[in-house]
């Protein structure tokens, strides 16, 4: 039996529907996922299945959307919200750092919240301002939150039942550019939340990527091998917590590493990885860690944003200078 | 005696206060509601002693330096006691963290209840024990959990109500807006009782705000709104039990707002004298709603001397479990710091967890 191919936004739908089937206190709500389905049609179908009860339309309030999920969390159910675009998720802030990240912690683990927030994240689909953001930094800083980022449907699938059933709060960040992306759904794979995954076996260098970064990564890997590079790539698909494992031993055994992402490089999560594989690896790097991100600058208008996100040019060009000490066994030359 | 029901006043609050009591503790002329009942009142009166009673030990000790901070609810007995009081045990509270009256009233521990202030952890008891949410520190956002909770309550098809108390500065916050905004449209069980203190920290209500009430900010949510006088228990009390019931029968959300005052300061931390005149705490000294309700209970014969001291000797003992339980020193284990994090430590948790533990050696 072949598995079925399915969109990232089907894969994802599939999964919502399973989990309320599964559970009678998982319930799906936010912002014209009722009958529209959601603006991606991620929740397409769900509440005439299931009915208002469950899957129902919310008063347009991001903040009163997560506070009232905390709160129905609190009193045993399991809410999957939808923030609708990652920079409308700001006005919640409050309530996922200071309640949702925190409760457990503050009530000394007699209050959990699992509550799921999904925020479709991050550019190139042409959107205009506030809808592009790649806002993972700020909820990875956050101590007492998963972030969760799929980079293929069938990751997508079985990361958000993951994340339903997992009695900590979750930011679950889909990438809108992969959302009708098509791939092999295998609904009996598992996935297991917290781990990595070597997404592309290589010797030379690894290439670290997530959500929307993982086909690019996996391209540049195509691209590479025709320069004589033998890339690895490792998709890390859990931001929080960090799954030093298995990053730390693909680096070990490449000895070089970059890391590609979206969002802007200065503070961004290509700093802490760069920073953990430094302290655990060093001794087995021939080059330094590089990053490419993109730039420090507010996400840039649809007609500019192909220059500021990272694609397979750029990350070739930072594996190229990895290069640099070929000739030097062991010591890092300078340029 | 005719009464007025929620659903017959509509929306609006009336002009002026809802009372029963006039200050001098006498029964209003033609009242909305009913007055309580004598056990009612009497209990009123018991916790309402013991409550300020506990507000001063606990002041006491911050000046020992036994609590790092102490926001005082002096002045406001009827408000903590009279809204609790109106609850049923299935019902949840959201409280500040101004209402630790509240939550002794509720039952609380009162030791467990000053967790939060003394610094041993951000919170000493266990929020399903008593349906008593954390103390909140952040303004409003209790407001939402309060709505959560009530609305999943009635998803699961169970009858409780929850009730939230903020301040009047809360009521400035966007987070009170989208609470009303979706207890309206889901008509769900919740009671928003405003304790309006008359300051948000040193700002009084004329820069805080520019409608006639707060009570009138329940209008245009669709939320029937009622303003109490604050400093009259009983008026509190009849006021909240209406609204609870109202919302247990399905007739959706409240919004209460009760005039009362801060006797102390925002905190032991804040100096009043620089923001208010002391003539208007005189003024407020004169409404003390203890006095009231003492005033009243006597006139009725319900309050004697030997009952009056019998109470105050009550409020000495729990002041005394207080000050030992505040008085032992607790030394937070500082393992602790790492186990509520996540449900399972994270394995940066675990490392971090043993460098603390060696640290200690």
């Amino acid at each position: 039996m072949t598995a079925p191919t399915l969109s990232m936004a089907g894969a994802l739908n599939r999964g919502l529907a399973d989990a309320l089937d599964a559970d009678d206190r998982v319930l799906v709500f936010g912002e014209d996922v009722g009958p529209l389905g959601g603006v991606f049609r991620v929740t397409d179908g769900l509440a005439a299945r299931f009915g208002e009860r469950r899957v129902f339309d919310t008063p347009l309030a991001e903040s009163g959307i997560v506070g009232t999920a905390i709160g129905m969390a609190m009193n045993g159910l399991r809410p999957v919200v939808e923030m609708q675009f990652d920079a409308f998720a700001y006005p919640a802030f409050e309530q996922i750092t200071s309640h949702l990240a925190k409760l457990r912690n503050r009530t000394r683990g007699k209050v959990e919240v699992p509550v799921v927030i999904r925020i479709p994240y991050g550019g190139g689909i042409g959107g205009v301002e506030h809808h592009c953001d790649s806002s993972e930094m700020y909820y990875t800083h956050t101590p007492g939150l998963r972030v969760v980022t799929p980079g293929t449907p069938e990751d997508a699938y079985h990361l958000l039942r993951a994340s339903i059933d997992s009695p900590d709060p979750v930011i679950f960040l889909e990438p809108k550019r992969l959302y009708w992306a098509k791939s092999e759904v295998d609904f009996a794979a598992g996935v297991p939340v917290d781990r990595a995954v070597v997404r592309r076996e290589g010797a030379d260098v690894t290439l670290i990527a997530y959500g929307p970064m993982v086909p690019v990564a996996l391209e540049t890997a195509d691209a590479a091998r025709e320069e004589g590079w033998d890339a690895e790539v490792v998709d890390l698909r859990t931001l929080s917590p960090f799954d030093d494992e298995t990053v730390a031993a693909s680096v070990r055994k490449t000895g070089r590493a970059v890391v590609v992402h979206e969002a802007s490089g200065f503070c961004g999560y290509g700093a802490e990885v760069a920073a953990r594989l430094t302290e655990r690896c060093f001794h087995h790097l021939h080059a330094p860690i590089l990053r490419v991100t993109g730039y420090d600058i507010p996400y840039p208008p649809p007609k500019l944003e192909e220059h500021h996100l990272p694609n397979v040019d750029r990350v070739l060009d930072a594996i190229a200078r990895l290069q640099w000490d070929d000739q030097v066994d062991g010591v890092v030359g300078v340029a | 005696m005719t009464t007025v029901t929620r659903s017959e006043r509509g929306l609006l609050p009336a002009a002026e206060p809802l009372a029963l009591l006039t200050a001098a503790g006498e029964p209003v002329p033609a009242p909305v509601l009913p007055m309580p009942g004598d056990e009612v009142l009497l209990d009123l009166h018991r916790r309402m002693v013991l409550g300020r009673r506990f507000d001063a030990q606990a002041t006491a000790l911050t000046k020992q330096g036994r609590l790092a901070v102490y926001p005082s609810s002096r002045g406001q007995e009827a408000c903590e006691v009279g809204a609790v009081l109106a609850l049923d045990e299935r019902d949840w509270l959201f409280p500040t963290y101004r209402d630790s009256v509240a939550l002794v009233t509720r039952g609380v521990d009162p030791v467990e209840t000053l967790t939060l202030l003394q610094g041993g952890w951000h919170l000493g008891y266990d929020p399903y024990e008593h349906r008593v949410g954390p103390q909140c520190t952040p303004l409003a956002t209790n407001t939402l959990h309060a709505v959560g909770v009530a609305h999943a309550a009635r998803l699961k098809g169970e009858d409780s109500v929850a009730l939230v108390l903020l301040g009047d500065g809360a009521t400035s916050e966007g987070d009170t807006h989208e609470a009303l905004n979706f207890a309206g449209v889901w008509q769900a069980p919740v009671v928003f009782l405003v304790q309006n203190n008359g300051y948000a920290i040193s700002v009084p209500m004329s820069k805080q705000n520019a409608a006639p009430s707060l009570a009138h900010k329940g209008i245009g949510y669709g939320v029937p709104s009622v303003l109490v006088d604050g400093n009259d228990p009983a008026a509190v009390y009849a006021v909240v039990r209406d609204a609870v019931r109202a919302a247990r029968e399905g007739g959706g959300p409240t919004l209460i707002e009760a005039k009362t005052y801060r006797i102390e300061a925002h905190t032991n931390a804040d100096d009043a004298n620089r923001y208010r005149d002391p003539s208007e705490v005189a003024y407020w000294l004169s409404r003390d709603p203890l006095d009231r309700i003492e005033a009243y209970l006597r006139s009725r014969g319900l309050l004697d001397d030997a009952r009056r001291d019998a109470v105050l000797a009550e409020a000495e003992a729990f002041a005394a479990k207080v000050r030992d339980g505040m008085n032992a020193d607790v030394a937070p284990d500082p393992a602790e710091l790492f186990e509520h994090v996540y449900a399972q430590p994270t394995p940066a948790l675990r490392e971090q967890a043993a460098q603390l533990a060696e640290e200690l050696r």
